[in-house]
């Protein structure tokens, strides 16, 4: 009976009051009526979380030479998988901290589980740096402490402001995330009906009443968070980009590189926000709660993204040829015609080319085409990355050192791993915290009330 | 032994009428809704709010701290030599300072809101209320605290059920 | 973003690099070599290689444990022993054969333990300078897989066991005065054996002493007779000509003297030697070489052709009458007459030893018409004992044995079941013999034909004395006692003369006491310390042509045979790491890249692209060679600068009994060698078998891409240097924002010769062995992921059929403005006060940015635990370098500990250090004389007087990384009279446009 409505906020009246959509949103947790997708899901995402920590022990024991790295790629998908996941995690920050300050309503419906990706997504990232560490065992000696060695950190590297803002990153994203939840969680303490899930939801709830003087300061938090969050999201990216415009590699060694990072790192994060939502509104009965017009407006979101990579790419290059910089022009040449070329044309082809479909409002309210395109860009995009990392690592500026990189299976084995932990880790959020802010809601649908009422 | 009394409604606007009311005879009034409602604060004559100015603080903390410690540790505890760069590069300083900066911040709002809350508070006599489980759901509850001079558990009864409440309950201490 | 490059500049280097550029367009078909595709890194394989690589099992490793335990009574260490100081190394002069003649080392001992070897700057053969074999020597003295006990039919004896079974041989044998007795050996040079070998054909006069060794020199000694009447040894002195035209003659690699030879070649090649003082170098080759590379002009001829080439130069001078077919350019024989005309006296015209002999008498003969003996050659009596015809002497000792004349002999150190030509069938020869002993470093594949097995004992073991190329004389002594049961072989020949009871040292003292009584302590102990005998070097002998050389000649100078139009020959080379295969199993050998295919492991058979494209073939193709009914099945391998119907094929490899490291890589090629044509045969049939053998290189792109990383400047065009004028400005003159950080009182630098390089490699094998550098084997080569701090990379310049090979040796730049220090997360990658940026392996936690971000790619990584601690290995660390574990970044760091010691032996003096007191690995052991380290602090040192000569530039100085270590620019001399002509030659033989793409799929 739930039609596909055409509204970013369930509608008022009597199918929708607060006590409804409460009730709905806290059974999907309390009451489980769990569909036969999630668990051949769950199975799918545990082996490969499976197989993940079987790469990793096996990445512990042995040495990172079990990957393709050599010189003088020394960087290969590990750094890729990094940058890919931190970008996810931006489109999560950028819907729930920037939409909240623009004060855009509609953000209510998807925030929560964007936040919950952003979060996986990031220890996913957070994972990489330390597992391609020749001794990962001593990543903390990045971590600025008075230690035996009486060294510090080396301010200068990147690498540094990595941990920093990594850290920062996820740390703020996690109290973010909480914050909005305590709430609900009270709600959930309220509907449980097992003692067992009283208790563990009402410790989560740290006893949240609801009282007037809490709200009060909660929201104010809830804003100032949402106003540190945006710059934070910003900068996260803008330090990674430094990773390798710091570096005098030619293809790294570029001033574009922030925004550019930036943007895609958006891009991709709402490709994987459709890839998520699209499925899960299905499963879980949703339609009315992410309607089309969320989706169709993410899929604007994607285009814009996606503009503007396209205008990073030929800036990139034009670049590179005004520059009239030997190494650079060598570099421009190899990415498109060297042995990496079918690496960049595909990445064209799925980060410039197939998303113009995007164009299309059809095509942007239907979630199926959503779902295609968000896979594309999201394979798009991790192309982009290893093109940008290991093709201009390959040929830099001495011929003699010149080496291709293939991955071994290993390579591939800790990416598809990190894929299924972080799907994982979403199935584990879907299954036990509410997957859309039921007090947020609970406003929208009273202030739509309002409008309504004012109307007639 | 009473801790308050308890007028339940189901709509936020005769909420608001009711805490306008109430405040007119008596100082300990609390309210309780299942979101945040506009002007419920100010009605209860909340004023100042401490949250943005932790948050601050948090932040120039943070800031200043972690500039300081790469000050230190780079120009005056370990002087290297890195690729001839000078010692207080404070171009370099920036990124962490400005991470620390945000991180700082954030942490301040969150558990400073969780402390000038009272939070985490796990029992509170409130939660004895029947039907206080609604307050999380779509009910909308004011409290008239016992604490509260012009307390009598008569009259005070007797002027929360002049305000049309759906039902009014005593909230055991 | 660094100052761009662009080609506006009009300056020489910038005109270079338009050469480059164009020469870039011409070398398009330079084949890349195959980029390796991914290979399957699972360690546990790995793990299994580097015990192999390490040369050890660790059961072996245990038989080395115990054998140590010698009988001997053992006493407290109260006193040390002389010179010995905990901590200090201690040098021992000796000297090492190098194709049976001697080299002068200094081996270093740390606490008894050999370490490293040093070249002896008072030996004729080293002055200071080594070559790989030398280096890798104490590799080999370590390694595992040495035989270490007597054996007796492939089970473990004793050295009693044998003596017994050596008298029941002879009581058996009573008066027959050792008829059907035969001793085998290589060639010796050492006085002391020699005698021993005469007193045992004393005892045992119908005994028979025969000589093998495949790399030997038959054919210059029978050139020798066959023009002055008498076999005697030519020694070149190339300090002293102006011109040199080599005809296949590689003497800067492929001689017992080349070491001394690339000296003494370097004086006139230094990018600062005075112009009237350069040498000017022709060289006529067929296999690619060291020689071929530091020419001025090269000329890619067939192997077969080079007699006819000689004799063409010989009849354009007027020195003979030989008639034969021409086939040189008549320009570039003008040239050369001319130029050897312009200087009789300082001229030479050598031959290789692969050359037959009437190759090398036309070489004697225009030497000689043009004055050159006794100015730049001399002849000296044979510094080997009874120099025979080896060839000839197998081949009776091979008849003697199918004829069952032979019923005891003794090999010492020969592998002939390998090395002998194959149509001499050795091994089945061998058989027939019933009493066979062998004396060996290895259980070989001789030693497993052979009854008997003596183990040898290692020339780092033992006393001895060895003849250097030129006859000089110098004593060999132990730098440690036999690790094993070794032998030496004067022990062995002396138990053959019936004396059981004297040791090694014994035998050798009491020859020289012979020699010396009159002055034998004084001698004996003067001669140890120098390393050499006083006075031992030889007069040089003044002998006339024979009168009826002109006959002779003609007599032995083949009209060359009108060959087929596409008759393919086959040429077979000393690999120039490997040698003969005696050093399969020397992991340092094996993965140094050979010089000019940069290939390590293996050997391939060297193809020219225009041969290649004829046949559809790639590298790494599996092709089978057929040649006088025998064949094998090899890798080919395209290689610019081969004549295109020429397969060139290196000795050495294909062992299978050479230990864990050697066995198995690559093909062996004596199996298609043949007694009557040993160095090169024609009527070769070539096919693909459509299979395909992955081979390792270390370099998969061979053009400079029109940037300037080794500048060529011809002699004109350096004079017309001015500081400012040659290429792009120098890094000081570059603008920084930063100020200077404080400096301590000495900043190292360094200075790398490109002109006098000859890309030899020995300073990547002498830092291997002084930085503990492990070996990381044929696969992990494949990934990339080779360890030398300092490699020696190969360009391209000039078109396919001849381009010109330019050699680089890049160690750690030592940056100032270091581009991997900024970005190390952890300080582990600092800069100190005297300038270098040292590696800190225990803070390092291996992002690899560092890697990254170094432009110059010199930083290497432990991507596993590539060090293993194998027992016995182990011993051959460098006690003052750290042994770095898995998942660290090294680099070279200008040796480092040497500056230390130095540093300190001057504080306990109280004074600055010396120019020239601190002296690094490569340096040490380079023959050209191309590496120069010195403090930049210093005035007046040698490195600053390179540095400030406008040949010299910062490798990627547009970076503004500023190194340390600065290249002097590489200087020509070619022949006016050719510059064009070559020109002409060259687009003659230039590929047609679209010349077939040879790089392998993913490069395309």
């Amino acid at each position: 009976m739930a039609t596909d409505a055409g509204t970013l906020v369930p509608p008022p009246g009597e199918r929708y009051t607060g006590a409804i959509i409460t009730d709905k949103i806290a059974d999907l947790v309390l009451v489980r009526p769990m569909h036969a997708g999630y668990y051949v899901g769950f199975i799918v995402t545990a082996a490969f979380t499976l197989l993940f920590i079987v790469a990793i022990t096996y990445l512990f024991t042995t040495g990172v030479g079990i990957w393709g790295v050599a010189q003088p790629v020394a960087w290969a998908f590990a750094l890729t998988n990094f940058v890919w996941w931190v970008g996810i995690g931006h489109a999560g920050t950028f819907i729930s901290a920037f939409l909240l300050l623009l004060r855009q309503h509609w953000r209510t419906s998807v925030n929560r589980f964007a936040e919950a990706m952003t979060i996986f997504a990031v220890a996913m990232a957070g994972l990489m740096p330390i597992l391609h560490l020749g001794r990962p065992w001593f990543f903390y000696w990045l971590i600025p402490y008075p230690d035996v060695m009486n060294v510090w950190p080396q301010w200068r590297s990147p690498l540094v402001w990595d941990i920093f803002a990594i850290a920062t990153y996820i740390i703020v994203s996690i109290l973010f995330w909480y914050m909005g939840l305590i709430p609900d969680l009270a709600s959930l303490r309220d509907h449980a009906r097992t003692r067992g899930k009283q208790v563990a939801y009402g410790l989560a709830a740290l006893g949240w009443r609801g009282e007037a003087r809490q709200w009060h300061r909660f929201e104010t938090a809830y804003l100032l968070m949402g106003g540190l969050a945006t710059p934070l999201v910003i900068s996260v990216h803008t330090v990674v980009s430094l990773d390798f415009s710091f570096g005098l590699v030619p293809g790294w060694h570029s001033t574009i590189f922030p925004p550019y990072f930036v943007d895609g790192a958006l891009y991709s994060g709402f490709a994987m926000a459709l890839v998520l939502a699209v499925p899960m509104r299905k499963v879980f009965r949703l339609e009315d709660f992410i309607t089309r017009d969320h989706l169709a407006k993410m899929g604007t979101l994607m285009l814009v993204t996606g503009l503007i990579v396209a205008y990073s790419y030929m800036v990139e290059a034009f670049n590179a040829y005004y520059s009239t910089d030997l190494y650079e022009i060598a570099m421009m040449r190899n990415r498109y015609f060297g042995p990496y070329a079918p690496i960049s044309w595909s990445v064209i082809l799925c980060n410039v080319l197939i998303p113009q479909a995007l164009w299309s409002k059809r095509l942007r309210r239907n979630p199926l085409a959503l779902f295609v395109l968000g896979l594309v860009v999201l394979l798009g995009m991790w192309l982009e990355r290893f093109m940008i990392i290991v093709a201009s690592l390959e040929r830099d500026f001495l011929p003699s050192a010149w080496h291709m990189f293939y991955p071994t299976f290993w390579d591939l084995a800790t990416l598809a791993g990190s894929l299924g932990a972080f799907a994982f880790l979403f199935l584990m959020f879907l299954r036990f915290l509410p997957a859309i802010s039921m007090s947020e809601l609970r406003k929208d649908v009273r202030q739509e009330t309002i409008r309504a009422g004012t109307h007639t | 032994m009473l801790y308050a009394l308890l007028a339940e409604f189901a709509d936020p606007r005769a909420l608001l009428d009711a805490v306008r009311r109430c405040r007119e005879r008596y100082h300990d009034v609390d309210a309780y809704a299942p979101y945040a409602v506009d002007g419920l604060a100010e009605a209860l004559g909340v004023r100042k709010n401490r949250v943005p100015l932790v948050t601050l603080i948090g932040g120039l903390v943070g800031g200043a701290g972690i500039y300081f410690l790469q000050w230190y540790s780079a120009v005056v505890d370990y002087p290297i030599n890195s690729g001839g760069r000078p010692l207080d590069s404070w171009p370099v300083f920036i990124p962490p300072t400005f991470e620390i900066t945000i991180l700082g911040a954030a942490l301040a709002a969150f558990f400073g809101m969780l402390l000038l809350n009272g939070l985490p508070k796990l029992h509170h006599p409130i939660f004895n209320a029947p039907e206080f489980e609604l307050a999380s759901r779509n009910r909308f509850f004011v409290a008239i605290r016992a604490t509260d001079p012009e307390f009598d558990a008569v009259r005070t009864r007797a002027f929360l059920e002049g305000l049309a409440p759906i039902k009014v309950s005593e909230v055991p201490l | 973003m660094p100052p761009p490059v662009t080609e506006a500049s009009g300056s020489l280097a910038m005109r270079a690099r338009q050469r480059f550029w164009r020469s870039l367009s011409e070398a398009e078909g330079i084949p890349d070599a195959t980029l390796p595709r991914p290979i399957d890194t699972r360690f546990a394989p790995n793990r299994r290689d580097f015990m192999k690589l390490m040369g050890a099992s660790i059961a072996l490793a245990g038989v080395s444990g115990c054998s140590h335990g010698s009988l001997e009574k053992i006493v407290p260490y109260r006193a040390g022993p002389a010179e010995q100081t905990y901590g200090k190394p201690v040098f021992y002069a000796s000297v090492l054969p190098r194709d049976g003649y001697g080299v002068g080392v200094l081996v270093e001992t740390n606490m008894g333990r050999p370490t490293k070897i040093e070249g002896n700057p008072s030996h004729p053969a080293s002055l200071g300078a080594t070559g790989v074999i030398e280096q890798a020597a104490v590799l080999e003295l370590w390694d595992p897989d040495r035989s270490q006990t007597v054996k007796h039919g492939g089970t473990i004896a004793t050295w009693n066991d044998f003596l017994a079974a050596l008298q029941a041989q002879f009581d058996a044998r009573a008066g027959t005065k050792g008829t059907g007795l035969r001793i085998l050996t290589e060639t010796i040079a050492s006085p002391s054996l020699h005698a021993q070998i005469q007193s045992v054909l004393e005892r045992f006069p119908r005994a028979k002493w025969h000589q093998w060794q495949p790399l030997n020199d038959d054919n210059l000694h029978d050139a020798a007779e066959m023009v002055y009447g008498r076999r005697l040894d030519t020694v070149c002195r190339f300090d002293r000509a102006r011109i040199v035209v080599a005809f296949d003659g590689d003497f800067l690699d492929d001689a017992p003297a080349s070491i001394r030879c690339a000296l003494d070649f370097a004086t006139r090649r230094h990018a600062h030697a005075a112009a009237d003082a350069r040498s000017r170098l022709y060289a006529f080759e067929c296999t690619p070489t060291l020689t071929g590379a530091a020419a001025d002009h090269r000329l890619p001829i067939q192997a077969a052709d080079v007699g006819a080439a000689i004799a063409q130069l010989a009849r354009a001078l007027g020195a003979t009458t030989v008639d034969v077919a021409n086939v040189l350019p008549d320009a570039w024989i003008a040239a050369i007459v001319a130029d050897l005309r312009a200087n009789r006296g300082a001229s030479i015209v050598v031959a290789g030893r692969r050359q037959p002999p009437h190759v090398h008498a036309l070489a004697h003969v225009v030497n000689a018409h043009l004055g050159n003996v006794g100015n730049t050659i001399v002849h000296v009596p044979p510094a080997a004992d009874d120099p025979t015809n080896q060839l000839a002497s197998l081949r009776d000792l091979v008849e003697a044995m199918n004829g069952g004349a032979i019923d005891a002999l003794l090999i010492l150190g020969a592998n002939p079941v390998y090395t002998a030509p194959a149509d001499l069938a050795f091994a089945s020869a061998l058989a027939k013999v019933p009493f066979k002993v062998h004396h060996g470093l290895y259980v070989d594949e001789t030693a497993d034909r052979c009854d008997w097995h003596v183990p040898a004992a290692h020339p780092l073991e033992c006393f001895g004395d060895l003849r250097a190329f030129d006859g000089t004389l110098a004593l060999q002594q132990p730098g440690i006692a036999p690790l094993y049961d070794g032998k030496s072989a004067h022990e062995l020949l002396a138990a053959l003369a019936g004396d059981t009871t004297r040791g090694n040292r014994e035998l050798v003292e009491a020859y020289w006491q012979r020699e010396r009584a009159s002055d034998f302590a004084a001698f004996n102990d003067r001669a140890l310390r120098e390393g050499i005998v006083d006075g031992s070097t030889p007069e040089p002998i003044n002998v006339a042509l024979r009168g009826d050389l002109a006959a002779v000649l003609a007599k032995a100078t083949p009209s060359q045979p009108p060959r087929a139009a596409d008759d393919i020959e086959i040429v077979f080379v000393a690999d120039p790491r490997i040698g003969d295969g005696r050093h399969a199993n020397n992991a340092w050998l094996q993965e140094l890249p050979k010089p000019l295919s940069q290939l390590a492991w293996d050997n391939a058979a060297l193809i020219a692209p225009a041969l290649a494209r004829r046949y559809g073939m790639e590298n790494e193709d599996i092709v089978e060679i057929r040649v006088g009914g025998r064949r094998i099945e090899v890798a080919a391998w395209l290689m610019p600068g081969v004549p295109e119907r020429s397969i060139t094929l290196a000795l050495g490899f294909g062992r299978t009994r050479a230990g864990h490291v050697g066995n198995g890589h690559g093909v062996d090629a004596y199996a298609i060698r043949t007694s009557d044509a040993p160095w090169f045969a024609g009527g070769v049939a070539i096919t693909r078998t459509g299979r395909k053998h992955a081979l390792a290189c270390a370099q998969t792109h061979h053009a400079m891409e029109g940037r300037d990383i080794v500048r060529t400047f011809t002699l004109g065009e350096a004079q017309a240097c001015t500081p400012d004028e040659c290429g792009t400005p120098r890094y000081r003159n570059e603008r920084t924002l930063y100020e200077t950080p404080p400096t301590g009182p000495y900043a190292w630098a360094m200075s790398i010769d490109l002109s006098s390089c000859i890309g030899c490699g020995a300073c990547t094998i002498a830092c291997q062995a002084e930085n503990n550098i492990p070996v990381v084997g044929k696969a992990e080569m494949r990934n990339g992921r080779e360890m030398h701090w300092i490699r020696v990379d190969r360009y391209y310049e000039g078109d396919i059929a001849d381009a010109r090979a330019l050699f680089q040796p890049v160690p750690c730049m030592q940056c100032e403005h270091a581009p991997c220090e900024v970005v190390c997360p952890v300080e582990a990658s600092v800069h100190d006060a005297q300038g270098i940026n040292v590696q800190v392996y225990n803070r390092c936690v291996g992002t690899r940015f560092c890697s990254n971000n170094c432009p110059y790619k010199v930083r290497r990584f432990n991507f596993f635990q590539y060090t293993d601690d194998v027992p016995g290995l182990d011993s051959q660390r460098n006690p003052e370098v750290t042994v770095r574990m898995r998942g660290v970044m090294e680099k070279c760091n200008y040796c480092l500990q040497r500056i230390t010691n130095a540093k300190i032996a001057a504080d306990v003096e109280g004074r600055r250090l010396r120019d020239g007191e601190v002296v690094t690995a490569c340096q040490a052991a380079c023959p050209a004389r191309a590496i120069v380290f010195g403090d930049l602090a210093d005035a007046q040192s040698e490195v600053n007087r390179r540095k400030s000569s406008p040949l010299d530039y910062a490798l990627l100085a547009e970076l503004n990384t500023r190194p340390r270590t600065t290249y002097l620019a590489r200087v020509t001399n070619p022949s006016p009279a050719l510059a064009q002509s070559t020109q002409q030659s060259r687009r003659r033989e230039a590929p047609p446009a679209g010349a077939v793409d040879t790089r392998p799929r993913a490069d395309r």
